[in-house]
């Protein structure tokens, strides 16, 4: 989180709104730990990753349809081990949760 | 100031903090920002809650590990309170100041390894008593570097040591080593590592041995001759096989330590 502080700072001033996912658990192999973090702007704008670029695209899907209001915040999975999993899956064979929100704190 | 505008700064200053977030049950997207030494701020939606997810990170906090806890509406963590309890999913993302390498010795091989360490995310000191080698402008990755024998830097700072730091002693002069060693065993540092060719070692033990440093348990943390059996042989590769010897000690995989081998270490 600490490396997206700059991004999200100037996004914050810009008055753009922003929606941010972090990695809560991971089952099987990940490429990164509980933490991690993404940044999204409502202009399509991102800072940082969650995966080694395998579920970037999708989450930046799920971020934009919160900053819209389609969906609220919440756990988004990706992988394979899980029927309710999303298509999206990492390479590596993990699955990968996440949890989207906007960040309005 | 926003409850972000606090926890940003926290990570700025590089101060220990934690987010507990709900994310999933009632109240999803509560939050109870935890530091040591302050009240909690935010509320997860019920002050027992709040009590309870507080001690919790600040004990993931100390280990430095981010992850989900289950908790039930009021707090509720036995499994029989939980019964017919909606279940409150936290997540408890931790940010605990890096970890730290002391490095005694101003030798060749310490850039090397104070520059893999930085990479893994240390915090550097190194440490020589002779004042013509122990200079900033020699160990510019270093976060701090002190002329000083062993024994004050202990005294002063050996309390801030934990499991998750390491004390790496590169000196191979006895008269620097085994008051590093003893230094070090008076600590709770998670890795000693000490620098040395077998015989360097042996005579190690003999000059450990006249000052007391004789029980198992003592003689089990020291990782003596340093690092891993890769045969590594520049400063660089010998950096990697301690950092990587230390990785190993930390989430206890079998690997071959130089400790428990024998035979030539540079083959």
């Amino acid at each position: 989180m600490k490396d997206l502080l700059d991004d999200i700072e100037r996004w914050r001033t810009a008055g753009e709104r922003i929606a941010v996912a972090r990695v809560v658990d991971i089952e099987g192999s990940g490429p990164r730990d509980p933490g991690a973090a993404m940044a999204v702007t409502a202009s399509g704008e991102v800072a940082g990753s969650v995966s080694g670029g395998c579920v970037e695209g999708a989450v930046v899907s799920e971020a934009l349809a919160i900053l819209n209001g389609e969906r609220s915040a919440g756990i988004v999975t990706f992988g394979y081990s899980d029927d309710e999993a999303f298509a999206v899956g990492l390479t590596c064979g993990g699955t990968i949760h996440l949890y989207i929100e906007e960040l309005d704190w | 100031m926003t409850l972000f505008d606090h926890y940003a700064s926290r990570l700025r200053d590089a101060a220990p903090v934690a987010l507990a977030t709900v994310i999933d049950g009632p109240h999803v997207g509560a939050k109870l920002l935890v530091e040591p030494d302050a009240a909690p701020q935010g509320t997860l939606g019920h002050p027992e809650l709040d009590r309870v997810v507080a001690r919790d990170a600040l004990a993931e906090l100390e280990a430095a590990r981010s992850g989900i806890r289950h908790y039930g509406p009021e707090g509720q963590t036995t499994p029989e309170d939980l019964v017919d309890q909606p279940t409150v999913r936290v997540f408890i993302e931790s940010h605990a100041p890096p970890p730290q390498m002391w490095i005694f010795g101003a030798v060749d091989f310490t850039a090397a390894l104070a520059r893999v360490a930085k990479l893994l995310g240390y915090r550097v000191t190194v440490c020589d008593a002779r004042e013509v080698f122990a200079t900033r402008r020699r160990f510019p990755m270093a976060d701090e570097v002190l002329v000083s024998w062993p024994t004050p830097v202990f005294e002063h700072h050996g309390h801030t040591l934990g499991a998750r730091d390491a004390v790496c002693i590169l000196t191979h002069d006895p008269k620097f080593d085994v008051p590093a060693v003893q230094g070090a065993l008076a600590t709770s540092v998670g890795y000693i590592g000490v620098m040395g060719s077998r015989s360097t070692h042996a005579r190690r033990m003999e000059r450990l041995a006249e000052v007391g440093v004789t029980a198992d348990h003592d003689l089990d943390r020291l990782m003596s001759p340093i690092g891993l059996d890769i045969g590594a042989r520049t400063p660089e590769e010998t950096a990697v096989s301690i950092c990587a010897e230390i990785i190993a000690r930390r989430t206890h995989r079998r690997v071959p330590s130089l400790r428990d081998g024998s035979g030539d270490i540079h083959s």
